[in-house]
């Protein structure tokens, strides 16, 4: 609480030194390159490759806002922080945008005076135990020892959890996913507690996957999506929409392999919109028309960018579950392009 | 002798010597190396045999793992594919991320020259300080490594870093034409003279630097990682530390009653406060009293925080190096006449530095693993590149022991490298209590 406390006076401090800077959106266009906080690591979502070139989930919406702002894909600086260095350094001006698997909660983006602009990922806390425990279901881990990384909700999930279920359990505290695979394996705790996104990316690397289960409960809601400062509408807009037209355009059937041929004109005025070819909706934004269309071309849509990143056919394996779009029974659903 | 043998009336006499013989088995040769030194009682030959045991365990255990490694992989699937269930490491991931192990993941990859550059003239730089016997001339290169170092790491202009090293040259000047009035006025003057130089340089630079572009691709200080962050941050920290823990110890132990308590109150609150810390100062407090455009480099930050945590402690052994040293001596350079920098540099110092030297390359090695915590605060070091894009890339999800094994032997020849040094120094500065 106290922490809280003082990271909120913190941020107002910073808010107050920051005050000048509230364009964003000039900033980032005066600068030429757009500042994006990203995970220092994590699989699929954010990670540099051998040549240091960045990738993953959350990384492409930083690309696409790039794109969409500053008509380049690689004008972004990625700047890597930890779940503990993230708000301060969104807070202190250093980020223009953070899309580090950010869970959206109401302190969050009240107290600590946060724009969650929509999620690109809906998650939900989980529990993977090895085979040999025999444990078939959450409520019967009491005792268990669990490996819970420190700063993050799924430390108050795990607490809230355990106690609604009258059941006590031993927190091994780790700091970063890498670590808490290396703890789990060498059998320093029964359980490890993260996102089910990551259960499934980590399970799926291990050695022997077959050794170790997800139990079925979903104990928390996991939104995470992208995070701007409080006080610039115009820029949260921006990353609002350009977030908006990832999802959209999956909706719609707008592809990386189709886009050149649907940007001639197509007979759905929705498609035509984003594209720019009909209306002026890229200047209410205060970009030019062609601002999603850039977007688009970086890794295509929503399901494209999901696909090549962490979907089933990457060694991750995720399915697209409540990812999928609200036609497919998921819970993707972007306000209409009007 | 022989004469009283032959007067004499012993029924036998030998004439000759008894030809050599060999020792017996069991006391010459690796018998008798074994029976001293492994079986002597039967205490020790238990414990021989269970140390024999116990080694035979590792090697059993670790020797396959690194004989069957496989060094040529894209992933550690791939790894696992060519092991097929045989024991073996993936050492892959240190071929495939070796550039990213030693310069982390954002320097430019056509120039890694010139970090490797720096780091071999590292060691002629620091040679002429390190051997005394080596010519004097050669600290020539010692003076102007740091200038030379960071223009080749970072990059950029070079009259950046030549009009700095000027500065340097201005204010030595300055100490130059006033050093036979006073200490004290040679001393500031210099500091002036420096930061006049500095302040009309900061207009030529520019200026210079378009008529005459000599200059390197400039590269920020994010960019820079791996363990070229942790040389980095180990060279200069413990550099600047040295001179500047012995200003602090001289100043404990000052009769001057203001410069005495600042430079008390400093050390035990630097000493009171662990390096972490300070570390999470530098990265995250510092960002909200600085304005947003005010980009004052991390690297920076970083620096002045670990030196500031090295110097305290080297303070405080030096201060044990000048504790021990018997008063006579301090009464002995008063009585030469000799004024306070006098006494000090040729009396004083070189004696309590040398009884500090373990103590001071205690900390050294301790300072230059500590650089390891910056990993902590989202900066890409050795250990950071390790912990975070490398183990979380899909690739190399999961290959730990080869790459906190490299990291560890990488730290380890530079610590028992420092160590074994300073046995060598300690050894030739052996003067007395021979």
């Amino acid at each position: 609480m106290k922490k809280t406390v003082f990271l909120g006076a913190l941020t107002v401090a910073g808010l107050a030194a920051g005050a000048s800077a509230a364009a964003t959106l000039d900033d980032v266009k005066a600068r030429g390159v757009l500042n994006c906080g990203v995970n220092t690591g994590l699989v699929g979502f954010a990670a540099p490759d051998a040549d240091g070139v960045w990738g993953g989930f959350d990384v492409a919406v930083c690309r696409a806002v790039a794109a969409a702002v500053l008509s380049d894909a690689n004008a972004v600086t990625f700047v890597p922080l930890t779940g503990k260095t993230r708000f301060t350094a969104l807070a202190a001006g250093e980020i223009d945008m953070l899309a580090r698997n950010t869970t959206w909660t109401f302190s969050r983006d009240n107290d600590l005076k946060f724009e969650f602009v929509g999620v690109n990922y809906y998650d939900g806390q989980g529990f993977m135990v090895p085979r040999e425990l025999g444990v078939s279901s959450a409520t019967e881990l009491d005792g268990a020892t669990v490996c819970i990384q420190t700063g993050t909700t799924t430390e108050l999930n795990l607490a809230d959890f355990f106690r609604s279920n009258n059941m006590s359990y031993d927190p091994v505290p780790i700091e970063t996913n890498p670590e808490a695979q290396q703890q789990y394996l060498a059998g320093a705790c029964d359980v490890y507690t993260t996102d089910a996104s990551g259960l499934a990316a980590t399970r799926a690397n291990f050695e022997n996957p077959g050794d170790h289960v997800v139990l079925p409960e979903i104990v928390s809601k996991e939104p995470l999506g992208p995070v701007v400062r409080h006080g610039d509408n115009e820029w949260g807009d921006i990353v609002r929409w350009t977030l908006n037209a990832l999802i959209s355009a999956e909706e719609l059937g707008i592809t990386s392999a189709n886009i050149g041929e649907l940007s001639g004109g197509s007979n759905n005025p929705e498609i035509n919109r984003i594209l720019g070819t009909e209306g002026e909706l890229g200047a209410m934004i205060g970009l030019d028309g062609e601002w999603a269309k850039r977007a688009l071309m970086v890794g295509g849509n929503y399901g494209e960018i999901f696909e090549a990143n962490i979907g089933e056919a990457t060694p991750i394996g995720l399915s697209r579950g409540l990812n999928a779009q609200w036609k497919d029974g998921g819970l993707l659903y972007s306000p209409p392009f009007r | 002798m022989s004469d009283t043998n032959a007067n004499s009336t012993v029924a036998f006499v030998r004439h000759d010597t008894i030809p050599e013989r060999e020792p017996p088995l069991g006391e010459r040769g690796l018998i008798k190396w074994l029976r001293e030194n492994l079986f002597s009682s039967v205490t020790n030959g238990v414990l021989t045999v269970l140390s024999l045991w116990a080694i035979y365990l590792i090697l059993a255990a670790s020797l396959p793992w690194l004989l069957n490694g496989i060094w040529d992989a894209p992933s550690i699937r791939d790894c696992r594919t060519i092991l097929d269930g045989a024991r073996g490491g993936c050492f892959a991931v240190l071929t495939e991320r070796w550039n990213q192990l030693l310069f982390g993941f954002q320097y430019p990859s056509d120039q890694y020259w010139r970090p490797t550059l720096a780091f071999i003239l590292l060691f002629v730089a620091f040679a002429p300080v390190m051997f005394y016997k080596l010519p004097r001339k050669l600290l020539i290169m010692t003076a102007v490594y740091p200038f030379l170092g960071y223009w080749l790491i970072w990059g950029g202009s070079i009259w950046v870093p030549v009009f700095a090293a000027g500065g340097f040259v201005a204010g030595y000047m300055v100490y130059r034409q006033f050093i036979t009035r006073s200490f004290a006025i040679a001393f500031f003057g210099a500091i002036v003279g420096a930061f006049v130089f500095w302040w009309i340089a900061d207009f030529i630079t520019p200026v210079l630097a378009n008529l005459i572009p000599i200059e390197l691709e400039f590269v920020k200080s994010r960019q820079v990682g791996g363990f070229m962050l942790n040389m980095i941050l180990g060279v200069v920290c413990l550099s600047l530390a040295l001179p500047l823990g012995i200003i602090l110890a001289l100043g404990r132990q000052s009769s001057m009653p203001i410069i005495k308590w600042i430079c008390v109150v400093f050390i035990e609150f630097v000493r009171g406060v662990p390096l972490i810390t300070l570390l999470f100062v530098a990265n995250v407090v510092l960002a909200y009293f600085l304005p947003p455009e005010a980009n004052f480099d991390l690297v920076v930050r970083v620096i002045i925080m670990i030196t500031l945590f090295a110097a305290a402690y080297i303070a405080e052994v030096i201060r044990g190096g000048l504790a021990a040293l018997p008063t006579g001596q301090y009464e002995a350079a008063d009585s030469l006449g000799l004024d306070y920098p006098q006494s000090m540099r040729l009396i004083i110092l070189p004696q309590a530095l040398k009884i500090s030297i373990p103590g001071i390359v205690n900390v050294a090695v301790g300072l230059f693993k500590d650089t390891t915590l910056v990993s902590v605060i989202s900066m890409f070091d050795l250990v950071g590149m390790i912990r975070g894009p490398i183990l979380s890339s899909t690739d190399w999800n999961g290959v730990y022991w080869e790459l906190f094994g490299f990291a560890a032997l990488l730290f380890f020849i530079m610590c028992y490298g420092i160590s074994q040094y300073s046995q060598w120094l300690e050894r030739q500065l052996a003067t007395d209590h021979r």
